[in-house]
C-alpha cells in the first residue's frame, strides 16, 4: 500500500517538532533530586608513569563529596573496558589487548587519559578541586607516528612492537601470480587522515543508585544501550545485568563515536553508589576532542595489477592502522572485517590479498566512525582504479564498466569473504553520468581554463557491507556478540500501536521511518504508531544503531513482528466474522471475507483482543502483541556512484566543489526525504575528510586540533547543492528489501572529491585534507 | 570559570577609577574573546568591569572627511554603514552572525589578536584611536602580539577612519576559525598608498615594498612577482610562513584588482 504516510512517502519527521523547538530530552536536560557533579582529571602528558596521585587537598575542599583514583575502582573489583571483537593474526595468535582501566592506575597513555575523578556539589566546585589533585608523573617519550610505531618504544608491557595484530585476508599466492602476469601495475601510497567525530551533543552520563532496590539507572548518550548494559554488567562488573537499567534518551548525533563503552559513564555509574547521590557528567567540547574515539588513521601501500586492456587482475594492499592508546569497544574489527572484506568494490578482481597491522600509539583510541573501514576501503579501491585509468589512458568510466560485476553474476562471491546478493552498478553509474552531464565536461574544463582556473572531475563507485550483521558470520570472525535485532509490536486496546525496538535513533528519524513501515502494513494512520527505543527496561535485548543496520535489521524485525500481529488478528477476525482464518483477507486495515459485505477494521479486532467477549478464548490467548528477533542471512550491499566536479583557484590553492552527484542503490526506500538527508550528511562528512578535517598530534602527542579554532568541521558554505538520486535493486534476503543508507555518503564521497582534485591538478597523489597550501604546493612544485 | 567580582559602570571615568582600585581587573566589551577565555579558566581576573552600559561609546558618525566609530559599536553595525565600503565589507566578514552582533571594534583592537580583521583596517586607512586619555595614530597603536600602545586601564572610546579615495580588504580565512590566515587592506588615502597585512605575522604591519610598487603603478601587475620577507611570519598547521608570504602578494593583487 502506498499512502501519503506509508512506505515510500516523504513524511515529515515526527521527532523534529521537539528537536527544532528545543524541547528534546537529552541526557544533560535530565536532573535527579540530590544530583551532584563529576569532573574528570585528565593527563596533560601523552605518555607517563603515574608515580603518585595525591587527592587529599581536593578531598578536603568545601563541597567535594569524593575523589577517586583508578586504585579505588580496581580494589572494588571494577574490570577493564573490554574490546568486543577478537581478531587473530596471520599466525593464528590472538590479538594483543592492553589493560584498559576506566581510570588509569600505573600509566597514562594519551593526553586526556583520566587519572582521577572529582565529585562535588557543583561543576565549578568540582573543577576547582580537580586543580588540587596532584599527580607525580615520570614523563616518557610518546609514540605518535603510525608508520613507525612498530619500531618505537613499547607502550604496553604485554604488547611487543606496539602491534595489536598482523592480520591478512585473501589468497596471497594467487595475488602474487596475478601481479606476475600483469602488463601494468598501478601503485599508490595512501594516508587516510585521522578524523574527530564531533557529534553536536557531547557525551554525557547521569547515574543513580537506589539502595532500596539495588537498582542502578544510567542515562547516557549511547547508540546501543543494551550493549552498554551488557558490557558494564558482564565485563566491568558494575552491577548484575538485571540490576542495571540503561536509558539513552534523545541523543544528538553519534556517527559511531557513541557506540562504545567509555571510561566516563563507567566511572559515573560505579561512583553513584559510593557517594549515595545521583551523579551527572557532561563533556565539554574540549573533552570531546580529546576523549571521544577518533576515526580512520591508516597508512597504506596499495597496488592494482592490470592487463593491457585494463582488466583488473589482482589487488595487493598493505595497511598500518592506528588503534590509539587502547583498544576501544570495536576498534579491532574496523580495519579488518569492515575494511579488508570491502576491497573487491564493485569489481570482478579475481585475486585480492590484504595485510593489516594494527598498532598502538599515545593518542586517543581510534574506532568506528561513519562508514568504519568501508570508507577507507573505498578510498583505496577508487583512487587506484582512477589512477590506473589515467596511467593507461583509458576513460575512468570505461575502466570501471569493463570490470563491473554484472547483474547476471549475482550472487557474487568476492575473493575477500563476502557474497554480494544483488546490485546493478551500471544503472547507478549511467544515471549519475547523466545527472553530472559528463559528456560536456571537456567544454566546462575549457571554460574554466579560459578563466585561469583548473577544473577536474572524479568518480567513486563504492560498495559497502551494511545491515550488521548475520550473527553466525560475525561470531565466527571474532565478534563477541550476536548482531540480530529485536522488535515488539504492541497493539493498544484502541488499535493504536507501540513499537519497541532495540535499535537507537540519534538523528536518523526512526520514530518516523519505523512508524511508516507499521502503518503501511497494518493500514492504520501513521500518527497512531509510536516508536519507543533507547531503554533497556522497555525493549528486548537489541544491538543498537551503527553500520547502517537499523532499517535492514531492526526494521526487518519490526516487519516480522507486525506480520505476526496480522496472523493473530486474522484468527480473531475469522471468529468474529463466523468464518475461517484462510478465508479472511486483510488489506488497508480492513478484514474481509469473500462474498460478504461484512468487514472489520483493525481497531475493532484489536478491541476484541483485549475485551474478549466475542473471541475464540479456547483457541487463542487474549491480547494482541507480538515480538520478533531478526537475524539477517547476509549483509546488505548498498552501492552507487558519486561524481564530484571541482574548480581550483591556482592563485590561492582553494578548491570549490561545483557539482556533486550521488546516485545510490539502497534497495527499498521507506522515506525518500530522510534518505536524502542521510546522504547529504554523509557526503558532507566525506567532503570534510577530503578537504577540511584532520586530527593532528605534534611530536609530543599534544592534540593540535583540539577545538573548532583548528579542527575544520565542514559547514554549509563548504559544500554545494547536492544532486541526489536512487536506483533500486531490493535486498534479496530481508522482508523489506532495504539495504541501509546511513553511511553511504561518507563512504563514497571522499574518493570522488580526491579523484576530481587530482584530475584538475594532473597529479597522481595528494595528501588529505587537500588544504589550500597542499594544493598550492602541488601546483607550484614547492 | 573562576569567580570574580562583576561591575557594571555607566561612564569611562567610573570604569577607569574602578580599574585602578582592583587587584587585576579586565574590561568586558563584546566578550567574544574574554568570555571563552574565562570559561576555559585561561584567565583569572579578580574583577570584570562591564562597559556595555556606557551609552556614549556607541554609534557611527560622519565627521569632516572621516567617520568616527564608537568603541562599543558592534561589527554588524559597522557592516551596515556603507560610507567606507571596504570597512563595511571587512566587518561583514568577521566571525559569524552572533559574533558580529556581540563583538565590538574597541574590544577587537584592544585585544590585538594577530589574526583579527580590524587592525588591518585601522592601519590600512591610517585611523586614529581615541581613548579616555588621548589620541593614538594606528601606526603607533599596534605594538606586538596581543600588545597595543594602551596603558593599563586605558579605554578605547572611538576610532576615526579618514575616508579613502579607494580601498579594499581581502581575507584568506582560516578554514576552521575563519580568522585571517592573511588579510590585506589596500587603500589609496590622502596620505598615499597604504597596505596593511593581518594574520601573516605576529602583529598587523604595513607592507612597505608593496606600497612603493603600488605608488608607482596602482595595478595588480605591479604586485606580480613581488615577494615579501616571510621569515618572521606565523607558521601553523593551516599555513606555513612561505604560503602566508605567497598569500600576502596574491591577496594584495586581488584587492588592487577590485579597485583599479
Amino acid at each position: 500500500m502506498t499512502t501519503n504516510s506509508g512506505i515510500g512517502a516523504s513524511v515529515l519527521r515526527k521527532e523534529d517538532a521537539r528537536f527544532i523547538t528545543g524541547t528534546g530530552g537529552y541526557t544533560d536536560d535530565l536532573s535527579l533530586p540530590g544530583q551532584v557533579y563529576c569532573v574528570f582529571v585528565r593527563s596533560p602528558h601523552a605518555r607517563a608513569i603515574i608515580k603518585s596521585v595525591d587527592t587529599s587537598d581536593a578531598e578536603s575542599s568545601e563541597g567535594v563529596l569524593a575523589v577517586f583514583t583508578g586504585e579505588d575502582l580496581r580494589s572494588d573489583g571494577i574490570g577493564d573496558l573490554p574490546c568486543g571483537w577478537m581478531v587473530k593474526s596471520k599466525d593464528g595468535s590472538d590479538m594483543l589487548a592492553p589493560s584498559h582501566p576506566a581510570i588509569a592506575t600505573t600509566h597514562v597513555n594519551y593526553v586526556g587519559d583520566i587519572y582521577a575523578m572529582v565529585i562535588a556539589d557543583t561543576i565549578e566546585t568540582a573543577k576547582d578541586a580537580a586543580e588540587l589533585v596532584e599527580a607525580d608523573f615520570e614523563i616518557l617519550t610518546p609514540v605518535v607516528d603510525v608508520a613507525s610505531a612498530t619500531t618505537a618504544d613499547q607502550i604496553h608491557e604485554n604488547v611487543p612492537h606496539n602491534q595489536c595484530y598482523d592480520w591478512e585476508l585473501g589468497d596471497s599466492a594467487a595475488t602474487e601470480a596475478a601481479f606476475a602476469n600483469a602488463t601494468h601495475v598501478t601503485s599508490l601510497y595512501i594516508v587516510n587522515n585521522r578524523l574527530i567525530p564531533n557529534a553536536i551533543e557531547p557525551r554525557a552520563a547521569l547515574g543513580n543508585h537506589d539502595p532500596a532496590s539495588g537498582l542502578y539507572t544510567l542515562y547516557t548518550t549511547s547508540q546501543n544501550p543494551h550493549l552498554e548494559r551488557l558490557i558494564l554488567a558482564a565485563f566491568v562488573n558494575v552491577a548484575p545485568e538485571a540490576k542495571l537499567h540503561v536509558i539513552s534518551p534523545d541523543v544528538g548525533g553519534g556517527f559511531g563515536s557513541k557506540i562504545f563503552v567509555y571510561a566516563e559513564e563507567t566511572a559515573v555509574i560505579w561512583a553513584t553508589a559510593k557517594v549515595g547521590r545521583p551523579i551527572k557528567w557532561r563533556a565539554e567540547r574540549i573533552e570531546s576532542f580529546q576523549a571521544d574515539a577518533h576515526g580512520r588513521d591508516h597508512v597504506t601501500h596499495a597496488e592494482l595489477a592490470l592487463s593491457g586492456d585494463g582488466d583488473f587482475l589482482g589487488l595487493r594492499v598493505k595497511t598500518i592502522a592506528n588503534m590509539g592508546a587502547y583498544l576501544s569497544t570495536f576498534a579491532s574489527s574496523v580495519p579488518t572485517y569492515l575494511y579488508g572484506t570491502l576491497l573487491s568494490g564493485q569489481y570482478k578482481t579475481p585475486a585480492i590479498h590484504v595485510e593489516v597491522k594494527s598498532v598502538f600509539t599515545n593518542t586517543v583510541p581510534v574506532d568506528a566512525y561513519r562508514g568504519a573501514g568501508r570508507p577507507e576501503a573505498t578510498y583505496v579501491v577508487e583512487r587506484l582504479v582512477e589512477t590506473a585509468a589515467r596511467e593507461l589512458g583509458v576513460d575512468p568510466v570505461e575502466i570501471r564498466r569493463r570490470n563491473f560485476i554484472q547483474p547476471s553474476d549475482f550472487p557474487y562471491e568476492t575473493p575477500v569473504a563476502l557474497t554480494y546478493d544483488t546490485g546493478d552498478y551500471e544503472a547507478s553509474l549511467a544515471r549519475a553520468l547523466n545527472l553530472a552531464n559528463y559528456s560536456e565536461f571537456a567544454q566546462r574544463r575549457n571554460e574554466s581554463e579560459a578563466n585561469g582556473r583548473k577544473r577536474g572531475i572524479g568518480f567513486s563507485c563504492y560498495i559497502e557491507a551494511c545491515g550488521l550483521a548475520p550473527s553466525q558470520v560475525a561470531l565466527s570472525l571474532g565478534a563477541g556478540v550476536g548482531l540480530f535485532e529485536s522488535a515488539e509490536v504492541r497493539v493498544d486496546v484502541t488499535g493504536s500501536v507501540t513499537v519497541m525496538t532495540g535499535t537507537h535513533s540519534h538523528g536518523q528519524g526512526h520514530e518516523t521511518t519505523f512508524a511508516q513501515v507499521v502503518s503501511d502494513k497494518l493500514g492504520i494512520p501513521f500518527e497512531n504508531v509510536t516508536v519507543v527505543h533507547g531503554d533497556t527496561s522497555k525493549s528486548d535485548y537489541g544491538l543498537g544503531t551503527y553500520g547502517s543496520r537499523s532499517l535492514a535489521v531492526g526494521g526487518s524485525a519490526i516487519a516480522t513482528a507486525t506480520d505476526k500481529v496480522i496472523v493473530k488478528a486474522k484468527k480473531i477476525a475469522a471468529h468474529m466474522l463466523n468464518s475461517t482464518e484462510e478465508r479472511v483477507s486483510f488489506d488497508e486495515g480492513i478484514f474481509k471475507i469473500p462474498d460478504s459485505n461484512e468487514s472489520l477494521s483493525f481497531g475493532e479486532v484489536a478491541f476484541s483482543a483485549y475485551v474478549p467477549g466475542n473471541f475464540p478464548i479456547e483457541e487463542l490467548e487474549p491480547g494482541l502483541s507480538e515480538k520478533a528477533f531478526y537475524d539477517p542471512a547476509n549483509f546488505t550491499y548498498p552501492a552507487g556512484t558519486h561524481i564530484c566536479e571541482v574548480e581550483m583557484d591556482p592563485g590561492t590553492g582553494t578548491t570549490k566543489i561545483v557539482s556533486f552527484v550521488a546516485v545510490d542503490d539502497f534497495g527499498t526506500v521507506i522515506n525518500p526525504m530522510i534518505v536524502e538527508g542521510q546522504v547529504h550528511g554523509g557526503i558532507t562528512q566525506g567532503i570534510g575528510q577530503a578537504l577540511l578535517e584532520h586530527g593532528v598530534y605534534d611530536a609530543d602527542g599534544q592534540l593540535l586540533t583540539g577545538s573548532y579554532m583548528d579542527y575544520t568541521m565542514p559547514r554549509a558554505d563548504d559544500v554545494p547543492d547536492f544532486i541526489v538520486d536512487t536506483t533500486v535493486t531490493p535486498c534479496t534476503h530481508n522482508p523489506l528489501g532495504a539495504k541501509g543508507c546511513g553511511e553511504a555518503g561518507a563512504i563514497g564521497a571522499t574518493a570522488a572529491v580526491m579523484n576530481a582534485i587530482t584530475n584538475a591538478l594532473e597529479v597522481k597523489e595528494l595528501a588529505m585534507p587537500a588544504t589550500a597550501e597542499t594544493v598550492w604546493r602541488a601546483l607550484t612544485g614547492e | 570559570m573562576y569567580s570574580f567580582n562583576y561591575h557594571c559602570v555607566s561612564s569611562t571615568a567610573e570604569a577607569s577609577e574602578l580599574f585602578d582600585s582592583c587587584e587585576s581587573a579586565v574590561y568586558l566589551s563584546g566578550g567574544m574573546t574574554l568570555i571563552p577565555t574565562l570559561k576555559q579558566r585561561l584567565d583569572y581576573p579578580t574583577d570584570v568591569i562591564d562597559l556595555r552600559a556606557i551609552n556614549d561609546l556607541q554609534g557611527i558618525n560622519k565627521e569632516n572627511g572621516s567617520i568616527r566609530v564608537g568603541s562599543r559599536t558592534c561589527h554588524a553595525d559597522v557592516a551596515r554603514h556603507h560610507h567606507i565600503q571596504a570597512l563595511a565589507d571587512l566587518a561583514a566578514g568577521i566571525g559569524d552572525l552572533q559574533v558580529r552582533n556581540c563583538g565590538t571594534i574597541g574590544g577587537s583592537i584592544a585585544n590585538n589578536d594577530p589574526a583579527a580583521d580590524y587592525p588591518a583596517a585601522l592601519l590600512g586607512l591610517g585611523a586614529t584611536v581615541h581613548t579616555n586619555n588621548r589620541d593614538i595614530g594606528a601606526d603607533d597603536f599596534f605594538v606586538d602580539l596581543f600588545e597595543t600602545a594602551l596603558e593599563m586601564g586605558e579605554i578605547v572610546t572611538a576610532v576615526s577612519f579618514p575616508t579613502p579615495r579607494r580601498a579594499a580588504y581581502l581575507k584568506f580565512p582560516n578554514p576552521a576559525s575563519r580568522y585571517a590566515i592573511v588579510g590585506v587592506f589596500v587603500a589609496e588615502t590622502e596620505a598615499g598608498i597604504r597596505v596593511a597585512v593581518t594574520g601573516a605575522g605576529p602583529c598587523v604591519f604595513r607592507a612597505t615594498t608593496i606600497e612603493e610598487a603600488l605608488h608607482r603603478d596602482f595595478r595588480p601587475t605591479a604586485v606580480e612577482g613581488l615577494s615579501v620577507d616571510h621569515s618572521n611570519f606565523n607558521s601553523d598547521i593551516h599555513a606555513s610562513q612561505e604560503f602566508r608570504g605567497h598569500l600576502v602578494t596574491e591577496m594584495t593583487k586581488r584587492a588592487v584588482a577590485e579597485i583599479s
